[in-house]
């Protein structure tokens, strides 16, 4: 036999797992979706909760209105996770759940639903997002203060480590902190200094002698941008920190323990509204960034739908998404070879350089305290990043096929007239009240009293771990509401820091000083300076456009009131009644515009607050009218790229409504 | 009831009977106001705060105001969203002005500490504002003063909240009746600041971050030895905790309550409009103003003179009919 030469594998790689980030209106119609994603050739499953279950509120809670079954599905109880999980077969199924606040509760009931079908829980695969660093960073479903939240990823880590033993207990996420802005630089830091944090506070809840296999089921969710160059580099210099991690400061030894083991979830940021088609060539070379080099590839990739920044993707544009996985596995000879990048002179020259500037924030962080400690300086700077990113892109710095660059299109026939999305029946909300409702009304009320009192006694305890408990809640058919609640009034609730009040004062040259010119202007002739709310309702926590908004409103002169995430439509009234606003901004990206931004103006109007009103997010073409018909003034979506002319009109609202005269 | 104002009266009278009356939904419309720097608005203002001078109150503003000051990152906006609970339990109508500094460059500036007060938005007790400093950095907005003015016949508590450990607790000292300094512990800054003759001494000294035990219980040593060797016997030092459980709150509101109950209000009110005149004078008037009326110490000796029930504006009055004379 001959032997195999360098540059061939002896045989094929296997491919990665390939999964779709799906779930939508109700545990069964996602139930179908998952069925028959596996069918087209899907190899695991990736369930996307709704924001009430990914923060803890049960469906008939007044802040999950408008939010039920939009961005996922809702899984307030284990009836609802025995239904989402029918017929498939939990002892063979690698599934990865976006849960984070409460991945407690719903590894839980996952738990119990497998038991309850025979699936003995340490057959279990998968993973629970349960990173909250990134939460607060990033993403905004956090629920609890950082303290105790850490404290449950920690009993997670030792809980799952000898009961669920191929369970990933947590995926530390790069991920978000992309989509927040983040420099490759920043990603490989912060991602790593959250690891530092997760895994000091599992090393006091386990014995030494397990520390290499927590360390090697610690693994990590990451993004790619369409750089994809250095983004393959980045993942060969985190692959590179970790090892070095787990040796120096966990005494890890065994190579297997030491891998580093990530999924990916391609850029989202850099998908466009305007031409949206070619985001698929953006999603294929994103996808190499993950798969090209063997010593840096993803086990699990996702890839968005091209219609991401139109709205919700429907069933075929998933579909096209495990396509140019497959194509790519299984048609081009991708696998058949080691390492194409060994010894390439451009990559290792890249990987130092990250490395070098990653040791260095990572030194920062830690000066700062560690990475829980650090939250609000990073979030600061991730603010700042991501308004560096966006002044490029507005300069034309930085090129955006179709957006800041060659703009001219032919009519698209792939956007017909649904928009080419998928929208959520709003009766959906109204059923799933019921539900939770009569879920309630016909379980033993006794086991559900004593299991949410254990759960208290132990959440108070921080030497017992709060699995068991949260197991034997899940298993008496206690609402992940009320397990959110019960561990509220324990811990106490928290709101991360905005980040931008530390941003740093822009220099944007003479657009900026033109908008400064007017903004005083108005705000001379109306006797005050012109005020501005920026709110963001509802339970979505993606507030990186909010607070480029509020920053940007700030260096054109506007006295700004940002309140941060997950505010009631009457609590936003509240403010800009208080506050004597000019004008509001409000941002929502989960598709819940339609029945919060009408209340927002309801509240507005019965607070007796008469002022403009503009909407930003991904707000399909279909919904603007009936927002404009609601009394909305204006509306951005994320083809308005251009903040200087939002401000621009912003001023020119102002200046109507006080009868302010028109610039001479 | 007090009497209404005359129709004609306008919108600052209006405003001002109705927090007289202590009808708490007035306050938004007042902020606007007192606010506003058109010279049509101005006289509002005035018009507003002579409906609330001590000869129309038929004594001093029966509302506390609290000045809470201190440096960024001390834990003031967690402080306060605990403290304003500890208030609403004890049934106390609360208003919190915050100040915030503002961006020198663009004029604007981003109100950010709301976001960490906790607020029901259906509680009609509470309300809170916030400001941004204007041009002086640190410094207190006149429409700061006026609105503490105002919002103190008509509710409980009016706290009056800033950044830094410099030049601004005496801006505060002018118009609150009792001021509180925040640090935390391991910060060396209040020590020094307060050793040096920097900072005045506040009439309470919050050491924040007492869940970090040694640290906090040295820093409170440190403060008190430091206070003692200033002489500031009366200097309460208070520490609290806002990580839940959450401790010391109740102290707190307790030491404010007893600062008050010790004070000598009408005097220290006296002083504080006496004060704001000045500043307010010095602000429209500039340095040129006040040579006009033969220096600092000859208005201060002039305001003295004045009738102690006259309110901010009319003793503004005072000033400038005498550099006309």
């Amino acid at each position: 036999m001959s032997e195999t030469p360098a540059h061939r594998l002896p045989e094929r790689d296997r491919p990665w797992m390939m999964r779709t980030y799906a779930g939508h209106s109700t545990a069964k119609a996602s139930n179908e979706l998952y069925r028959g994603n596996l069918a087209k050739g899907q190899t695991g499953l990736s369930i996307a909760f709704d924001l009430p279950t990914q923060t803890g509120y049960d469906p008939d809670h007044e802040l999950a209105r408008g939010e039920v079954g939009k961005v996922g599905v809702p899984i307030p109880h284990k009836g609802e996770m025995h239904t989402l999980l029918d017929g498939i077969p939990l002892d063979d199924m690698n599934t990865s759940m976006t849960i984070n606040a409460t991945a407690a509760f719903l590894l839980a009931l996952y738990i119990g639903t497998a038991e309850e079908n025979g699936v003995d829980r340490a057959k279990l695969q998968g993973t629970t997002q349960n990173d909250i660093i990134k939460e607060f960073l990033a993403r905004g479903t956090y629920a609890f203060p950082p303290g105790p939240s850490m404290r449950l990823i920690a009993d997670m880590v030792a809980f799952t480590v000898t009961e669920v033993p191929k369970w990933n207990p947590i995926n530390i996420c790069s991920y978000h902190l992309q989509e927040a802005g983040a420099t490759p630089v920043q990603e490989i830091a912060y991602a790593m200094s959250n690891a530092i944090a997760v895994l000091d506070a599992a090393r006091e809840r386990v014995p030494a002698d397990q520390m290499g296999k927590v360390f090697s089921r610690i693994s990590f969710f990451v993004n790619a941008g369409v750089r994809f160059v250095e983004e393959h580099a980045k993942l060969r210099a985190m692959s590179i920190l970790w090892e070095e991690l787990g040796r120096e400061r966990y005494g890890v030894e065994d190579p297997k323990h030491l891998r580093f083991r990530y999924g990916v979830q391609v850029n989202s940021l850099g998908l466009t509204e305007a031409q949206p088609e070619n985001n698929v060539q953006r999603i294929v070379l994103e996808a190499l960034a993950v798969t090209l080099g063997r010593n840096a590839r993803a086990r699990a990739v996702q890839l968005p739908a091209w219609n991401e920044a139109l709205g919700l993707p429907r069933p075929w544009d998933q579909q096209w998404s495990l396509r140019i996985q497959q194509v790519l596995a299984f048609e081009t000879d991708l696998l058949e070879y080691p390492d194409i990048f060994e010894g390439s002179v451009v990559m290792d020259g890249l990987v130092g350089e990250l490395l070098a500037g990653a040791r260095a924030e990572m030194a920062v962080v830690a000066e700062h305290g560690g990475a829980v400690e650090a939250v609000p300086y990073m979030k600061a700077a991730l603010v700042d990043s991501h308004r560096e990113r966006w002044r490029r892109i507005e300069s034309g710095e930085q090129v955006v096929v179709g957006m800041n660059k060659f703009v001219e299109t032919s009519e698209s026939p792939l956007v017909d007239e649904d928009g080419g999305i998928m929208t959520v029946d709003a009766a959906v909300e109204a059923h799933q009240r019921e539900a939770v409702e009569a879920w309630r009304a016909e379980r033993d009320q006794a086991a559900v009293d004593a299991a949410l009192a254990k759960l208290r006694e132990v959440a108070a305890d921080d030497s017992q771990n709060i699995m068991p408990a949260s197991i034997e809640a899940a298993r008496a058919g206690v609402t992940v509401g009320e397990w959110s609640q019960a561990l509220r009034d324990v811990f106490g609730e928290y709101r991360g820091p905005t980040g931008v009040g530390e941003a740093t004062a822009a220099d944007h040259g003479a657009d900026l000083e033109a908008l400064r010119e007017e903004v005083g202007r108005v705000g001379e002739a109306l006797g005050r300076t012109v005020k501005i709310l920026v709110g963001k309702p509802g339970l979505d926590g993606h507030s990186n456009g909010a607070e480029q908004i509020a920053v940007r409103a700030r260096d054109v002169g506007m006295d700004v009131v940002y309140e941060g995430i997950r505010l009631t439509p009457q609590q936003i009234a509240r403010s800009a009644l208080d506050e004597g606003v000019h004008v509001i901004g409000l941002s929502i990206l989960s598709g819940s515009h339609k029945e919060l931004i009408p209340t927002v103006i309801d509240e507005l109007r019965a607070a007796g607050v008469d002022v403009p009103v503009v909407v930003g997010g991904i707000i399909p073409e279909a919904d603007v009218a009936p927002l404009k018909a609601a009394g909305v003034a204006g509306v951005y979506t994320p083809k308005d790229f251009d903040m200087n002319r939002i401000m621009s009109d912003i001023v020119a609202l102002v200046a109507a409504k006080g009868g302010v005269s028109t610039p001479a | 009831m007090s009497v209404p104002a005359p129709p004609s009266a306008g919108r600052g009278a209006e405003l001002g009977v109705r927090l007289r009356d202590r009808d708490l939904s007035a306050a938004p419309a007042t902020l606007n106001l007192v606010e506003s720097r058109t010279p049509a608005d101005r006289e509002q203002t005035a018009a507003l705060l002579r409906e609330l001078s001590p000869a129309k109150l038929g004594g001093e503003a029966q509302g506390h105001v609290i000045g809470v000051t201190g440096p960024p990152g001390a834990g003031k906006s967690t402080l306060l969203s605990a403290l304003v609970r500890e208030w609403r339990t004890r049934g106390k109508s609360v208003a919190v002005l915050a100040v915030d500094p503002s961006s020198k460059r663009s004029g604007g500036s981003l109100l950010g500490d709301r976001a960490r007060i906790d607020f029901d938005p259906g509680d009609r007790e509470l309300f809170i504002r916030s400001t941004a400093a204007g041009e002086r950095l640190g410094g207190l907005a006149p429409a700061t003063r006026a609105a503490a003015q105002a919002l103190a016949p008509a509710f409980d508590i009016v706290v009056i909240e800033t950044v830094g450990v410099g030049q601004s607790e005496t801006d505060v000292a002018d118009v609150a009746d009792t001021v509180a300094v925040i640090v935390q512990p391991g910060s060396g800054d209040a020590l020094q600041f307060l050793k040096s003759g920097i900072m005045e001494t506040p009439d309470v000294l919050v050491v924040t971050k007492a869940d970090l035990g040694k640290i906090a219980i040295s820093a409170r040593r440190d403060l008190s030895a430091a206070l003692r060797s200033l002489g500031a016997r009366d200097t309460k030092v208070v520490m609290v905790s806002s990580v839940p459980p959450p401790s010391g709150i109740a102290d707190l509101a307790d030491a404010f309550e007893d600062h008050r109950a010790a004070l000598d209000l009408p005097g220290r009110r006296l002083a504080a409009r006496r004060a704001a005149a000045l500043a307010d004078f010095a602000v429209e008037h500039g340095e040129r103003g006040v040579r006009g009326l033969g220096g600092r110490r000859a208005a201060v000796k002039l305001l003295a003179e004045q009738d102690p029930a006259l309110e901010v504006p009319a003793l503004v009055a005072v000033l400038e009919a005498k550099v006309a004379a």
